[in-house]
């Protein structure tokens, strides 16, 4: 194993198409609730601490090994929404893709055939973690991670934010990204024992909502 | 009621139970075989009561909840069950909101709903709202256990602190699994003490008031009302989940605008 691998995997340049998704700060955004650095930060902070927990325990629990078909399963009840499941398929088939080239592995290969629109992108990830020799926690920590780097990205884009700024509410931020990554991978080992109703189900209702009124848009700047 | 009462009085706990009081209430409902249910299981202790009241359809059995305390307090466990066997129809309400107060107990107060519903039987679960007071503590759990031909319209509202007032603390967590899957997993956690952000732009951003309507019926496996926004604000929205089933989510600045979004969905999912 080579921890390098996980600055590969957590790269914003991994070709896996995160950049086309904005995490919900699109809708937020245009519902005046995001206005600048400290809207931002709030939004990041909201979404981490539920679906980025739900996210992150779910390639923890992938990286150890839980079985990804029921992964999935729990993926899809704790994300209501069509329209993000959706986009959590979509990106988990791109991720499948650059994986599968990146690090060949039997068990990629098995879940891309019994998914062939894509599998829930926490639940490929943490299997593409696993293929390139990482842990649950270097798992969690690129899912949690990516799931507030994305809003942060987008909104530079959206608002015209200093970029600074955004860097600036990541930073702030990694103090609590550390703790949601360690409940995520106690949660994970649980759920080895306990099965999937022992991962976290935090959920977020504005963007939930602010999904499907998304998905609607004749004319958006990010798929989600 | 009298251990309630003692603790009032006194103000100390002089229960049998080390701390808070532990509640519980028990419905099982089943088809009586001539088009109707009956209710075979109808008990309840603590600070519950049950009362079967007039149905509006005749093949359905009604039953309200009446909480004959307050509460629940810190320390508190509530635990209600409810279960529609074959061939029943059972609708289930409160007669008020539920007022999660502080107590002198220390440590939060539970709520336990479990409820289960077989092939071919409805049930409705349509409580009055769960209102979080300022300086309480409460872990609510509801789990439903649906067989493949069930039917369910389940509601819960929750509000975050009598009017004026800052919530409590309230962690709310909603599993329904269907033919021994898990079809919707949610968690809110809110108020003081919640991980961050559950106030801002992605969560709650100061709404006060927030609610879920699952409805599971058959038929959805094949043909799912398409997922939709419900108001011009962009609070409500109806969604197909995973499975034959819906799940409304909205948020709102007071209980009675999310009842009348709630309500709304109801109908047109009708």
């Amino acid at each position: 194993m080579t921890r390098a691998a996980l600055l590969v995997l957590a790269d914003g340049r991994f070709p896996a198409g995160g950049h086309a998704h904005s995490g919900g700060a699109e809708a937020a955004v245009k519902a005046g609730r995001i206005t600048g650095a400290a809207g931002l930060e709030e939004f990041c902070r909201g979404r981490l601490h539920t679906s980025g927990a739900v996210s992150a325990a779910l390639a923890a629990a992938a990286a150890l090994g839980v079985d990804p078909v029921a992964l999935d399963g729990a993926a899809d009840a704790r994300t209501p929404s069509a329209a993000l499941r959706v986009a959590a398929r979509k990106l988990g088939r791109q991720l499948m893709r650059a994986a599968r080239t990146t690090w060949p592995h039997p068990e990629l290969d098995a879940l891309a055939r019994q998914f062939p629109k894509g599998a829930h992108q926490p639940v490929v990830l943490g299997l593409a973690a696993r293929a390139a020799g990482l842990g649950p926690e270097d798992a969690a920590y690129c899912s949690a991670y990516e799931g507030v780097s994305g809003p942060a990205t987008a909104v530079v884009r959206l608002l015209s934010l200093d970029p600074f700024d955004a860097t600036g509410v990541l930073a702030r931020l990694a103090p609590e990204v550390d703790l949601v990554v360690r409940d995520a991978v106690d949660a994970a080992r649980r759920a080895v024992d306990l099965g999937v109703d022992a991962l976290p189900a935090g959920s977020a209702p504005l963007l939930e909502i602010g999904a499907e009124a998304h998905a609607a848009w004749p004319v958006r700047l990010f798929a989600s | 009621m009298g251990a309630r009462a003692a603790r009032r009085v006194d103000g100390v706990t002089v229960t049998g139970a080390p701390a808070g009081v532990r509640s519980s209430a028990r419905i099982a409902a089943r088809g009586d075989g001539r088009g109707g249910t009956a209710l075979p299981v109808l008990e309840s202790e603590g600070s519950f009561a049950l009362r079967r009241t007039r149905a509006v359809a005749a093949a359905e059995a009604r039953v309200m909840l009446v909480g004959a305390m307050s509460g629940p307090l810190g320390g508190d466990h509530f635990t209600v069950e409810a279960h529609a066997d074959e061939g029943a129809r059972l609708h289930v309400g409160s007669v008020a909101a539920t007022l999660a107060l502080p107590g002198q107990a220390k440590g939060e107060a539970r709520y336990d709903v479990r409820l289960t519903v077989a092939d071919g039987a409805r049930l409705d679960w349509l409580p009055e709202q769960l209102i979080s007071a300022g300086g309480s503590e409460l872990r609510v759990t509801t789990r439903a256990d649906l067989a493949p031909g069930a039917r369910l319209v389940l509601r819960e509202e929750q509000v975050l602190g009598r009017t004026g007032e800052e919530p409590g603390r309230l962690t709310s967590r909603l599993t329904v699994h269907h033919a021994g899957r898990p079809l919707l997993d949610q968690e809110l956690a809110c108020g003081p003490g919640a991980p961050g952000g559950w106030d801002g732009p992605a969560v709650l951003a100061g709404h006060r008031a927030l609610g879920q309507l699952v409805v599971v019926r058959p038929e959805f496996g094949t043909d799912r009302p398409a997922a939709a926004v419900l108001d011009e604000a962009g609070t409500a929205a109806l969604t197909p989940l995973a499975g034959p089933a819906v799940l409304v989510t909205a948020v709102a600045p007071d209980a009675l605008r999310l009842r009348r979004t709630l309500d709304a969905a109801l109908l047109r999912l009708a």
